[in-house]
């Protein structure tokens, strides 16, 4: 083994590489905004709330910005990962876990102790943090804010903050700046600015970002969702159809045409987050073989959870009698199943090959979703579903799934588990995207013939902790339901073994023996058998 | 069950013990003094630059060998007698094989300088010489500049390494230009300039006369032969090349030359063994390449050959065209067919050259003079599609074809610029008026 000390965990030096000046000074400067916001969690109460939050973001993003100038000017164009196993916040030292338990902190009061960053109760004016934020939210959208106008500020400059920082770090390379344009562009137009522009338009309506669709945006067939949809006319209804035709039609199409990213590295909020603020953590992704079987398991079982809330919260919404409306309970589960069946049997008529061996894990999947729907109807009375309130299980999907898996565990572990824990683990959406990706797109990431030299800068760099080189060492192309096309492997190989590429379906999964280069009747001889 | 002892564990050995696995149930061992597991030698500058650990240069994880039941035995083979198809252990133990495949590498060549076995002086190759790095040029306060003697494609390397830690470094090479036995002389020209943009101190022309001890047989310094001019360093980077390595076996009945000999079988004089990879030497150079292939692409195909072999299918190690790669720092290199260098290029050979204005892309196309036949292509910062320029390699396309045709080649990320057109144009302005 390597007689090298591991610097990262040294407490009085954690970082084997010094930084600059400029960098020293900027890191002061963005430290001064996050103390802005300390004093406000404290209390502090600013005499000029607008100012001194404009002096926080302000001193935030700058911060961000001068390091990253710092980082990255002063060298030619190239790959910059110099280090990032030695510092200590990107090797899970002593940076890296004070970050993860600061950042869960905050996910832990924002989603379940609001009141702490000062939440208003019963009409009265916030306080603290929140009340930092009111001047912004009553510019935008004539309202207070609320802890998630704060969460959504915070989430926006950091995506944009960040995002400038990994243009400069791959402004050799324009995939990945076209591509970081696009988050920062949803982020800040989708998911910032259009929901509060549609609540001055018309106050009634459900918050919507647009992108954000079923099962991501596990709430938008809830009913008070739904009824704020259709109590609103043409408008409420059009944004209801969309959240539909999303998922069935548009989604299906994008994803066949270009793969997952279209939605996953180049519109997803949360993968916007994860490309910018996390790109400094994509490495600590687990390559393990055992990861990924966690990871198959896992985000299927959510998957299957999330469908069977969806149905159960749907259901007790609706009537028994047709006469009411045509879309009674009975209807609406035949639907269900009748539609999960018809998938169910045509991917196994026309990708049954493929799916190979996986094909017992999807027969479970299947049929432990339809018994699951069964007993819910046939157990299910006015107000329970599976015997517990209707409520409680849609709340019960929430906390765990929605709040604790996807923030306090998907972000705020960033710099334990790496970038994309959640997308990779827990999404919902990306189960759905990466099941299409895996049997029906023309994607794949093309690996070069015989190029590869086995060196692992692929996987290390691949946020979905995708072993790349295991495929690439074969000369095999990439096709895996988890890739989100970020790219980095791509950017990272340094003899460009691997392009990311929208083609035929013909060939796309092409396992091979022996590697191109070699004799042509070995290869010949030995892969054809 | 016949037992198939390979003696080292990098892409050749392991590449011919994952393909007899494939093809049979015989018992296979593979020994190495210098790692228990297989790691990818070429990612071991990564390590030092802190890209990766040495844990994710591993191309397997470490329950395969088990699985696939390929034991790993870690030693020093000092002997071995063929005779009775033992190897003795520096350690004391033996072992014995009915199959015996030699697949040991290299290690960097030593000229005989003065003081080239001082604490700092060393190549880079093993995982060791990575761990010494550490020890010696930890940072720039350890190590207050480093010398590096020799200017091929492990020394830019070691250099870009020592950069990565604001080390200064000075870059001795013996040639006019930067590597340019191999590279055309636009293409080594333009890397001389890209060394320097890296602040790197590169003197051509230059040759090591001898490294200067201090008291403690650290290295201290280094005196140039032209000049006489002495360099303060702390580290002395060897990178002249490598050389198999093959020392254990000079007490064997094996035939050796430079490297071990083998004939189009990869079978040694002696019946039962075989050698591969870096330390295997053809009788007679296969085509246009050398009697000693020390790449790591040629390994693997050796071994992929040779388990075929093993496992009863006889075959000649056949290499297809020729392909390499390489990293100059931030330039992708890649070569498909043959493109000489001044020295070494037949007469026949002509050269297309187009270079950017950005200084940082180049293409020179080979083709023959008097058919326009395409013989090969060296392409800088712009990635070229292997499969694509096999194909057109083995159709025998002529030059113009293939300039015409580049866009189907290209092999960088969606959405970066293309140069097919401004190459296109370059080549007939250069043809119009030839």
């Amino acid at each position: 083994m390597s007689n090298k000390l591991n610097h990262s965990m040294s407490l009085a030096k954690p970082d084997a590489l010094d930084i600059s000046n400029k960098q020293k000074i900027a890191l002061a400067i963005g430290v001064i905004g996050l103390f802005i916001l300390a004093l406000a969690l404290l209390n502090t109460n600013f005499p000029n709330k607008a100012l001194f939050l404009t002096l926080a973001l302000g001193c935030i993003s700058l911060g961000i910005i001068g390091y990253a100038r710092g980082a990255y000017l002063n060298k030619l164009e190239g790959i910059k990962n110099d280090g990032v196993w030695f510092k200590s916040i990107s090797s899970r030292g002593v940076w890296g876990w004070i970050v993860g338990v600061i950042l869960t902190t905050f996910y832990i009061v924002l989603y379940f102790f609001p009141k702490y960053l000062g939440l208003a109760t019963d009409g009265e004016a916030n306080t603290g943090l929140i009340s930092l934020f009111d001047p912004l939210s009553k510019l935008l959208s004539g309202r207070a804010a609320s802890q998630w106008f704060v969460y959504g500020t915070l989430y926006t400059v950091a995506i944009l903050a960040f995002g400038y920082k990994f243009i400069l770090k791959y402004r050799h390379n324009r995939y990945q700046q076209v591509r970081t344009v696009s988050v920062m562009f949803f982020q800040l137009g989708f998911a910032f600015l259009i929901p509060e522009f549609m609540y001055v338009m018309n106050n009634d309506l459900p918050y919507y970002d647009l992108k954000s669709m079923w099962p991501l945006n596990y709430y938008i067939f809830d009913e008070w969702s739904v009824n704020g949809f259709l109590s609103n006319g043409t408008i409420g209804l059009a944004l209801l159809l969309f959240g539909i035709i999303s998922i069935f039609v548009i989604s299906p199409i994008l994803t066949y045409k270009y793969g997952k990213r279209w939605y996953c590295s180049w519109v997803c909020g949360c993968g916007g987050l994860a490309e910018t603020a996390g790109d400094s953590f994509r490495q600590l992704s687990s390559k393990k073989m055992s990861a990924w079987k966690l990871e198959r398991w896992l985000i299927h079982t959510v998957l299957v959870f999330s469908v069977v809330m969806t149905t159960a919260m749907i259901y007790t919404y609706l009537g028994y009698d047709s006469n009411d409306f045509w879309l009674t309970r009975g209807v609406f589960i035949a639907l269900v199943i009748g539609f999960l069946t018809l998938l169910f049997t045509a991917v196994l008529y026309f990708k049954g090959k493929e799916f190979g061996k996986d094909a017992k894990y999807g027969a479970i999947g299947f049929f432990a979703t339809i018994a699951l729907l069964l007993i819910l109807h046939f157990t299910g009375t006015t107000d329970n579903v599976f015997f517990i309130k209707a409520g409680t299980l849609r709340s019960t999907y929430g906390i765990y799934i929605g709040s604790i898996f996807s923030g306090v565990i998907g972000t705020g572990f960033y710099p334990i588990l790496g970038n994309r824990s959640w997308c990779r683990f827990g999404c919902p959406m990306a189960a759905v995207l990466g099941f299409q990706q895996r049997l029906f797109s023309k994607f794949r990431i093309t690996t070069n013939g015989g190029q590869c030299i086995s060196c692992g800068n692929c996987s290390n760099s691949c946020e979905m902790g995708i072993d790349v080189r295991a495929y690439a060492q074969k000369g095999e192309n990439i096709v895996r339901s988890s890739c989100v096309g970020c790219g980095i492997c791509s950017a990272v190989c340094p003899r460009g073994v691997l392009k990311l590429e929208n083609d035929s379906m013909q060939g796309r999964i092409n396992p091979t023996e022996i590697l191109l280069g070699n004799d042509v009747d070995l290869m010949d001889y030995v892969n054809k058998n | 069950m016949e037992h198939i002892v390979i003696i080292g564990n990098g892409i050749s050995g392991v590449t011919a013990a994952r393909h007899i696995r494939k093809n049979s149930d015989k018992k296979i061992t593979i020994i190495s003094a210098e790692t228990k597991h297989f790691f990818s030698r070429t990612a071991l500058m990564y390590i030092y630059m802190g890209h990766m650990k040495y844990e994710h240069t591993k191309p397997y994880e470490d329950w395969f060998w088990e699985k696939n039941r390929i034991a790993l035995k870690q030693g020093f083979v000092k002997t071995v007698d063929t005779d009775n198809k033992t190897l003795h252990f520096q350690e004391g133990d033996s072992v014995t094989y009915d199959k015996l495949i030699i697949a040991t590498g290299s290690k960097p060549n030593k000229f005989g300088w003065p003081g080239q076995d001082l604490k700092g002086a060393q190549g880079l190759y093993s995982k060791q010489d990575v761990d010494n790095l550490e020890i010696y040029a930890p940072n720039n306060k350890v190590c207050k500049r480093a010398v590096i003697v020799g200017g091929g494609l492990i020394g830019i390397e070691l250099a870009e390494m020592l950069n990565s830690r604001n080390i200064p470094v000075t870059f001795l090479v013996r040639e006019t230009s930067f590597w340019n036995g191999v590279l055309p002389e636009g293409e080594s020209q333009m890397i001389n300039r890209h060394i320097k943009n890296h602040h790197i101190d590169l003197r051509l022309n230059t040759n090591l006369k001898e490294i200067v001890a201090d008291e403690n047989g650290n290295v201290k310094s280094i005196i140039i032969e032209e000049t006489g001019e002495e360099i303060a360093c702390n580290v002395v980077g060897l990178t002249a090349g490598v050389t198999p390595n093959i020392d254990f076996l000079k007490t064997s009945k094996i035939e050796l030359g430079r490297g071990v000999l083998v004939n189009r079988f990869l079978e040694t004089n002696i019946p039962d063994v075989y050698a591969i990879g870096d330390c295997a030497e053809q009788h007679k150079a296969i085509g246009n390449r050398r009697p000693i292939e020390a790449v790591w692409y040629t390994g693997r195909m050796m071994g992929e050959t040779l388990a075929q072999t093993i496992c009863g299918n006889k075959r000649e190690y056949k290499p297809g065209h020729w392909f390499n790669s390489a990293k100059f720092l931030d330039i992708e290199y890649q070569t498909y067919g043959w493109v000489f260098g001044s020295r070494g290029k037949p007469e026949y050979e002509k050269h297309f050259h187009w270079k950017h204005e950005d200084d940082t892309k180049c293409i020179t196309v080979a083709y023959h003079k008097d058919t326009n036949l395409f013989l090969g292509i060296n392409t800088f910062g712009i990635r070229m599609r292997h499969e694509t320029f096999d194909t057109w390699l083995t159709q025998k396309r002529d030059v113009a074809y293939v300039i015409n045709h580049l866009a189907e080649a290209n092999f960088d990320p969606e959405l970066y610029s293309h140069y097919e057109t401004a190459i296109q144009t370059a080549f007939n302005n250069q043809f119009q008026t030839a």
